[in-house]
Parts: structure tokens; sequence; C-alpha cells
């Protein structure tokens, strides 16, 4: 009994320690933000990276996720006679949790990844000694430049995902359903509101945030060897994953309840 | 000057430095030696602020290298990573100038294009080299263009971990040559790490030799055939029996 007491006490000290730590990171880096010197090229290469060539891979989750999601409610739909909601509830699906929560994961496995990859063989391989050495903050030079484009790329591609998933409903909905497509339109853009779109931005902005610092930290912090870099690698997706799904829950309570 | 002042460092059990006291004077090269492992390069990496002592101070000229200000106090180094260390994002060319393309140091491009392709040639890579990408390179060639960085700046210390490990015996000689060069013309003050005993008669004023986490001996050049101490006696004639023990 005691004995589990104290794994517990222990496992708690550990994981309040590490995310005092990632707090810490987290404001560190925002410290940076405003503060030159910048590092524009950096912020391009990263822009590319985190959002343009992440397009592909949201693009067709969302595609699938949306047509699926329409068949689905209008199968549930039908249950109690009402298969007419299908393009009110694929818009409010998609918007408000599917199109963020699809994005949060693609990116966690896509950019997270790649970054904390990265990263890690940098450090282990002593860049990132070198770029002190050569009087360059590495929090400025690597990792502000990948957050803020995570901020920035992760509304939009929210943005992309919420209305190709609304597309792919669509598709399946005028074209197997039955449904028709100017009525099913309407639909949408009168169901969503304002609030709708704000809260699936916000959440973007905070799951990009999310990635690009776990990808950063984690590899920031990898230990030695080809075995610190897959651990590394390893650990950041999992915590980037399970960070975004629980922000997902906050912002869903913040937006949605009252 | 550098002072290290009773320099420890552990890595959990790992005692690596346990008492270092070392002078190097302005304008001198001088040259460390010892057994693999013993914290040669943690020794070097100390002063930069890579690797924070556990206790002791480091002076340079007089100023305590944990109270300076980072940025101004950097620009004053050059340093050649054991490993190379090059950003295998960029081109051979951006590596060499990388200084010279950002802060304080920044110049057009064309022109830290030019000088990083004059700092090649001086570690004998042909211009062809500038526009290839570390990864490219064979480990050798790696080295000088790491060599190549670390003088691009024209610091006023330079530290090389290793500079011809990994080298052919004429590039050796090459680099050696380069080094007194350096260290002679533009007077910089150097601590160079080598294994290599041609090295150390080419570039060494000063010899000191890290043994258990002290400096076991530390002298001229010209001294260190006589050093009357076996531990040098051993490693400098590369025997296998001595007061140095070989399981490490
Ligand atoms: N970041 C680190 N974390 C843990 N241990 C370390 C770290 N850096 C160095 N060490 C340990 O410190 C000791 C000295 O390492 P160091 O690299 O300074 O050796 P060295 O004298 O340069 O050897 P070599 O001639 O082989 O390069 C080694 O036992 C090494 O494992
Ligand atoms: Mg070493």
């Amino acid at each position: 009994m005691i004995l589990i007491v104290r794994a517990l006490g222990r496992f708690c000290i550990v994981a309040i320690s590490a995310l005092g730590r990632l707090v810490l990171f987290a404001l560190a880096t925002l410290s940076h933000v405003l503060r030159p010197p910048f590092y524009p090229r950096e912020f391009f290469n990263a822009l590319l990276n985190v959002g343009y060539l992440s397009l592909p891979v949201v693009g067709l989750t969302a595609l699938f996720t949306g047509a699926a999601l329409a068949l689905q409610i209008y199968s549930g739909g039908s249950r109690f006679n009402a298969p007419e909601v299908v393009p009110q509830i694929v818009a409010i699906g998609m918007v408000r949790e599917l199109g963020p929560v699809l994005v949060g994961l693609m990116i966690a496995a896509r950019v997270t990844s790649s970054i904390a990859a990265e990263m890690a063989t940098m450090k282990v391989t002593e860049q990132i000694d070198a770029l002190v050495t050569l009087s360059t903050a590495p929090m400025k030079y690597l990792v502000m430049p990948r957050v803020l484009a995570g901020l920035l790329a992760g509304p939009v591609l929210v943005a992309v995902a919420d209305s190709i998933g609304i597309f792919g409903g669509f598709i399946v909905a005028t074209q197997t359903l039955g449904f028709n497509p100017a009525t099913y339109l309407l639909n949408t853009v009168n169901f969503l509101t304002p609030a709708d779109i704000l809260s699936s931005m916000a959440k973007g902005m905070a799951f990009g945030f999310i990635a690009t610092l776990m990808g950063c930290y984690y590899g920031l912090n990898s230990g030695r060897g080809a075995l610190g870099v897959g651990t590394a690698t390893k650990a950041s997706v999992q915590a980037a994953a399970v960070l975004i799904l629980a922000a997902n829950f906050a912002l869903t309570a913040v937006f949605f309840t009252a | 000057m550098i002072i290290f002042e009773n320099i420890y460092k552990s890595f959990g059990e790992n005692h690596v430095l346990h008492g270092v006291n070392l002078t190097v004077e302005h304008g001198e090269s001088m040259v460390i030696i010892g057994g693999s492992g013993t914290g040669k390069s943690v020794l070097i990496k100390t002063v930069l602020g890579l690797v924070e002592p556990d206790s002791g101070r480091i002076l340079v000229d007089g100023e305590d290298v944990t109270q300076i200000k980072r940025d101004a106090f950097l620009s004053r180094f050059g340093m050649l990573f054991q490993g190379g260390a090059l950003f295998d994002s960029m081109p051979v060319w951006q590596n060499v100038a990388f200084r010279l393309q950002r802060g304080a140091l920044k110049r057009p491009a064309g022109e830290a294009r030019e000088i990083a392709i004059e700092k090649l040639r001086r570690v004998g890579l042909a211009p062809e080299v500038a526009d290839r990408f570390p990864a490219e390179l064979s480990g050798g060639m790696q080295k000088r263009v790491s060599l190549a960085r670390a003088i691009a700046a024209e610091p006023e210390i330079i530290f090389f971990d290793e500079p011809t490990t990994g080298l052919d015996p004429i590039m050796s000689g090459v680099i050696n040559e380069l080094t007194r060069e350096i260290v002679v013309e533009m007077g910089v003050t150097a601590m160079t790490i080598t294994h290599d005993m041609t090295s150390v008669d080419t570039i060494a004023d000063k010899v000191a030799m890290l043994h258990r986490g002290r400096i076991q001996w530390c002298g001229a050049r010209a001294d260190l055939a006589h050093s009357g101490d076996p531990h040098v006696e051993q490693f400098v004639n590369g025997r296998a029996e001595g007061p140095i023990e070989t399981l490490r």
C-alpha cells in the first residue's frame, strides 16, 4: 500500500515537473517572438514545411472523413426520421470538432515528428552547440520560426480541412443520398455561426503551436546517440497528440458551454 | 589569456574533470594531450559555456566566463568540433560563412561567399566543394570544412578538437602548417586537442597532459621528450605498459 502511494507520489512529482519545464519552454519561446534578431528565411522554410506541404494529407483525411460523416448521419438520422439534418450536422461536426482535431493529429504525425528528429539529430551531432558558438541562439534560429509557422499555418490548415470535409459530405449527399445541391449548401451556410468558425480557427492556432513546440522541446532535450533521437521523436508525437486532444476538450468547453 | 581554476565536472557517477588548473597565455599555442575519454573535449567546452562546470572558475582576459555577455564574448572564439558539427541543411559555403551572413559581422552574400571560398582554399578544398552539401563529403573533407568555418570570422581565440584525426598524412601536414600559420600570423590564442605527435611537434608552444581529471604535466614542447613524468613518457612513446591503465 505504502509502496503504491509512494510510486503514485513519485509519478505525480515527475509529471508536474515535466509540465513545469514545458510551460517554461513555451514562455521562453513566446518571449522571443517580438525580440530581434529575426530569421525570415528560416521562418518561410518552416511555413512551407508546416503549412503548404501538409495540405495533401490534411485535404485527403478531411475529404474521406466528411464523406463518411455524411453517410453515418444519414443512416443514424433515418432511425428517428430525420435524415435531412445531414448538411447541418456535417458542417457543425467538421468545423467544431473533426476539422481541427484531424489537422492537429496529422501535423503531430507529420510536423512534430520531423521537427523532433531533425533537432535531436542536430543536438546529437553537436550542431546545436556549433550554433551557440557561432553566436546564434537555437531558441531564436530554430525554435521561434517553427513555432510561429505553426501558429500561423494551424488556422489556415483547419480552414482548408473544414471546407474540404464539408465538400466531401456534399459530394456523398448529393451524388448518392439524393440531396439537392443548392439546398444542401444553403443549409450549411445558414446553420454555421461565427462562433463555430472562430472556435475552429482558435483550435487550429492552439494545435499548430502545440505540435511545433513539442517537436522543438523534445528535439532539443534529446538524449545521446541514435537511441536518443528515436526516443525524442516518439515522445514528441505522443505528447503532441495527447496535449492536442486535451486542448481540444478544454477549448470546446470554453466555447460551447454556457 | 585563459585561466582554468580548479574545474570540476561530473556526469552522474562519471567524474570527468577533477580539479583542472591550467593557464593559456595570450598568443600561445597550447596543445592538450591525454587518453581517450579523459575529458579533453569537455574541458574546452566549459570555456564556451556548452558544458557548465560543477565548480571552479574560468577567466578569459580576467573576466569570469559565466558572468560575461554571451554574444559579444562568443564572437571572439572559433571552434572546430571533434565531429565536425556542420549544418547539414545548408551547402558548404554557407556553413563556412555562417557568421558572416548574420549578426554583427554580416556582409553582402557575394562577399561572404568569396571569403568562404578563400578559407576553403586555405584548408585544401577546391572552390567546387562550396556548393555541395556536407553529407556529400568524405569525413576528412568535412573536418576541413569545419576548420574553415572555425577560422572564417578571424577569431582571437581558437579551439581545435582533433583537427587532423581522419586525414591522410599529407593533408595532416597541410593542416598542421595552417594551424601554425594562423597562430603566428594572426596572433591568435589556440588550444588544440590532438593524439597526433607530429601535430604536437609542429603546432605546440606548450603541451598539457590531462590524466584522471587533472593536468598531469604541463610544459614547453621542447621539454616533452624529457619530462621525467612516466605518464607522459608512456603516452608520447605509445607504450602499452606503464602507469596509465589501458582498461577504461
Ligand atoms: N553530455 C555528456 N553527457 C554525459 N557524459 C558525457 C557528456 N559529454 C562527455 N561525457 C563523458 O565525459 C567523458 C569525457 O568525454 P570527452 O569527450 O571530453 O573525452 P575526450 O578526452 O575528448 O576523448 P576523445 O579523445 O576520445 O575525444 C566521457 O566519459 C564521456 O562519456
Ligand atoms: Mg574528444
